[in-house]
């Protein structure tokens, strides 16, 4: 196990070096950092000065791959790859346009996000789950034709109308739930319960549809056919035995999104005003504050990966058919 | 009149050509046309098409770009001879829209309104000034009495709409009913066309009078606005598949039909794009992409290339981070066909790989190209609603579904509410998806062989 273990970290490390280069080579290569800083000085009437300075306060002022006025190792490290894309495996993303430590914003802005990300995904797992159960057991009634025509219809509505509309309902119409806004501790609930409710609702149509399906294969099998046949109860075939084996998927897959829970929701966040890592991110974009998006891309990476190492793990406790070597 | 052929233009006609040559081949080959008789005879799924066909149909009205001519200067001199063009570029469902965009009003008005939503100060014939909703300059401009024979006027327009997309409708059941005679479909097919033809006729009868969907901020018809979105939502997701099957079928099936070194390449090709969180990657590029536009103005000449370059430009991006799906889909089926015995003998007999890969694993997994086309269309049109409120999607000046929403989404928190834009778009984009979806689904059901059998 801790053999298999480090063999997957040691092949996440030349996905990451992947990762790297190509957001290096975004950054760095397809636009010089003298592009950058003509866009944020503004195309026109901008002086050489002007560009010389503002790549000297963000240190690209150094050239990109190989310093050859540097002597020793400092001819690799004194460059842009090294500080600035290198530097990211140790965690340590720089600064962002306004000068505050990235990293720091990131062990803060944290929070909030899984305040929001985490009920929402574990109560969208029970919610999806059971309402995929519901359509298994009136299998070839209207009950199930008209639920499957529900989801499809659900997940055909944009999720940017499920945040408006909601928020328009819940919060400014019927005035439940404060309209953005964010605080610590136990207060966080009365902000959080709105992007909460949104978004499960909103992942019910995708999510409830992937679950019947993963369900509907399960019940094709043999051994359902079998239980059925001894004379169990439908209940207890559902519960027993559909439901079992048809987590082994779930399960791992919901293992496979779980760390990636950390980088919060993009729209939800920016559109209640919560503080986190998603809303982070769309300022980054809109201000085009290039170290924080290459610091984001870097760490979805790496969650991505820790993701798929917990997805191999998970598999071999929750189906012991499945063994690593 | 000088037609104009923009890079997305000259995409989506091949897209159009590449969907008739494949429907010609299907036609003649039995065992592909198999599948597809089974769609045919699935009335959700038929219902599904006809609504998509009426979408492609709007957005390629709207592909035929053209700069109209300008009208001879004053003294009919032609400036040495030539005809002059406009400097802006229309489409064909801008001339057939002509009345929507002529109609520009002052401000926002609510749907079938012959009133300004905000109160003015408006002088009176007296001199006097007071503050009230001014009358529309277009919207309800033949009444004498606004506020009295509206809804009588809407009726009996709506009525004669009605009527005239009744008599298209019985006109074209009437050209339709030898095609239509052996499908199972039929009934749904004619009720959905019905339906299409009655909304039709009724728009098309009230458009020109009223502002069927209100106007927004600027007085702009948002009838005219959505149905320019169409466009940008079907070429989005079109044009993205159209760039992401090269890409895909290339990679995913020579990854599982040589392996090895090939194999090692794609696999970690795909994983480490797919490591990158989706929107980021896109984010990231696009943030890349903006900033070649800006410092190459030279690549393009008006405002409406600019945008079209972005939308192609956008559309590769969504390929480059779509294809790895569908290469890991190919890739393990490749996997499986590769072992069957006709692709071992056929390699036995010493044909060759670019042979066996074209005659024998291409045919074997081109279900698996279909469905996956089908069913990302309708992600990547919700896709671009969230890109644009991102600020990563289409040019900002190009009318889409994602731009409309992003706009509009402030007029909720306004007093009284507007309303009419949001609706406008949330109900169309909404058609579409479903359309696509279920169109997808019924796709799907027809040619996985997996799901044949199952209710």
């Amino acid at each position: 196990m801790t053999a298999y273990l480090l063999r997957r970290l040691l092949y996440a490390v030349p996905i990451l070096i992947g990762v790297n280069l190509l957001t290096f080579a975004l950054f760095f290569l397809v636009n010089t950092p003298d592009d950058m800083a003509r866009l944020h000085l503004g195309v026109k009437r901008v002086t050489p000065e002007a560009v010389v300075k503002w790549k000297a306060e963000r240190g690209y002022d150094k050239p990109l791959l190989v310093n050859a006025g540097a002597a020793g190792l400092a001819k690799v490290s004194d460059t842009i790859f090294f500080e600035k894309s290198l530097a990211m495996f140790a965690f340590e993303f720089g600064a962002s346009d306004d000068g505050r430590d990235i990293a720091e914003a990131i062990r803060t802005r944290m929070w909030p996000s899984l305040a929001i990300a985490l009920p929402t995904f574990v109560i969208g797992l029970l919610v999806n789950i059971t309402v995929a159960l519901i359509l298994l057991f009136f299998r070839r009634t209207y009950v199930e034709w008209t639920g499957v025509v529900a989801l499809v219809a659900m997940m055909s509505v944009s999720g940017l109308f499920y945040i408006i509309g909601g928020q328009f309902l819940f919060a400014k119409v019927w005035q439940l739930a404060p309209i953005s806004g964010y605080q610590d501790g136990i207060n966080a609930a009365r902000f959080v319960w709105l992007p909460i409710l949104i978004g499960v609702v909103g992942g019910i149509g995708a999510g409830a549809r992937w679950y019947r399906t993963l369900f509907l294969e399960e019940a094709g099998k043999d051994y359902v056919r079998t239980a059925r046949a001894k004379g169990l109860t439908e209940t207890r075939v559902l519960f027993r035995h559909i439901l079992k084996n048809g987590m082994v998927p779930i399960l791992t897959g919901a293992v496979a999104v779980f760390p990636l829970l950390f980088m919060g929701s993009l729209i939800m966040e920016s559109f209640f005003g919560i503080p986190g890592l998603g809303s982070y991110t769309i300022d980054a974009i809109n201000a085009q504050d290039f170290a924080i998006v290459r610091a984001m891309v870097f760490l979805g990476a790496v969650l991505y990966i820790a993701g798929l190492i917990l997805t191999d793990v998970s598999y071999t406790l929750v189906d012991p058919r499945v063994r690593l070597q | 009149m000088m037609p104009v052929l923009l890079w997305t233009d000259g995409l989506i006609f091949l897209l159009v050509a590449g969907l008739a040559g494949f429907v010609f081949v299907v036609r003649r080959h039995e065992h592909l046309a198999a599948p597809w008789r089974r769609v045919a005879g699935d009335p959700v799924g038929m219902a599904a098409a006809v609504l998509l066909l009426c979408f492609t149909g709007i957005a390629v009205l709207d592909s035929l770009h053209f700069r109209p001519a300008l009208p001879a200067g004053p003294g009919g001199d032609k400036l040495g001879g030539e005809i002059q063009y406009a400097p802006e570029v229309k489409s064909l469902l801008d001339r057939a829209l002509a009345p929507l965009i002529e109609h520009q009003e002052k401000s926002y008005s609510a749907p079938f309104a012959s009133r300004l939503f905000i109160r003015e100060a408006i002088t009176l014939a007296d001199g006097r000034t007071v503050r009230d909703f001014p009358r529309l300059q277009y919207g309800g401009a033949a009444l004498a009495d606004p506020d009295a024979g509206r809804a009588g006027d809407i009726l009996v327009r709506a009525a004669a709409g009605l009527a005239g997309g009744l008599a298209v409708w019985l006109l074209l059941a009437w050209a339709l009913r030898r095609p239509l005679r052996r499908s199972a479909a039929r009934g749904t097919i004619l009720y959905t066309l019905l339906a299409v033809c009655l909304i039709v006729g009724a728009l098309a009868a009230l458009a020109p009078h009223y502002h069927v969907f209100g106007t927004d901020k600027v007085g702009q018809d948002v009838l005219y606005a959505t149905l320019k979105s169409i466009r940008t939502g079907v070429l989005i997701g079109a044009l993205t598949t159209l760039i992401t099957l090269p890409l895909a079928i290339g990679l995913g099936v020579s990854a599982g039909y040589f392996g090895g070194r090939v194999d090692d390449v794609v696999q970690y090709l795909y994983t480490t794009l797919n490591a990158i969180p989706g929107v980021l990657l896109i984010a990231a590029a696009v943030l890349m992409m903006q900033t070649q536009l800006e410092t190459h103005p030279d690549w393009f000449e008006t405002g409406a290339e600019r945008a079209d370059l972005r939308l192609l430009f956008l559309c590769m991006i969504l390929g480059m981070t779509n294809w790895t799906g569908l290469a890991r889909l190919l890739r393990g089926e490749t996997l499986k066909v590769r072992e069957l015995d006709y692709v071992v003998a056929a390699r036995a007999f010493g044909v060759s790989n670019t042979r066996i890969l074209l005659r024998h694993i291409l045919p074997n997994v081109q279900h698996i190209v279909l469905i996956s086309v089908v069913m990302d269309f309708s992600g990547l049109v919700l896709a671009e609603a969230v890109l644009s409120y991102v600020g990563v999607g289409v040019d900002p000046g190009m009318m889409s579904f994602g731009n409309m929403i992003n706009g509009a989404r402030l007029e909720l928190a306004r007093e009284p509410v507007v309303w009419w834009q949001l609706v406008a778009a949330f109900a169309f984009m909404f058609v579409l998806v479903l359309s696509a979806n279920l169109f997808a689904d019924s796709v799907r059901d027809a040619l996985d062989p997996r799901s044949r059998g199952r209710s």
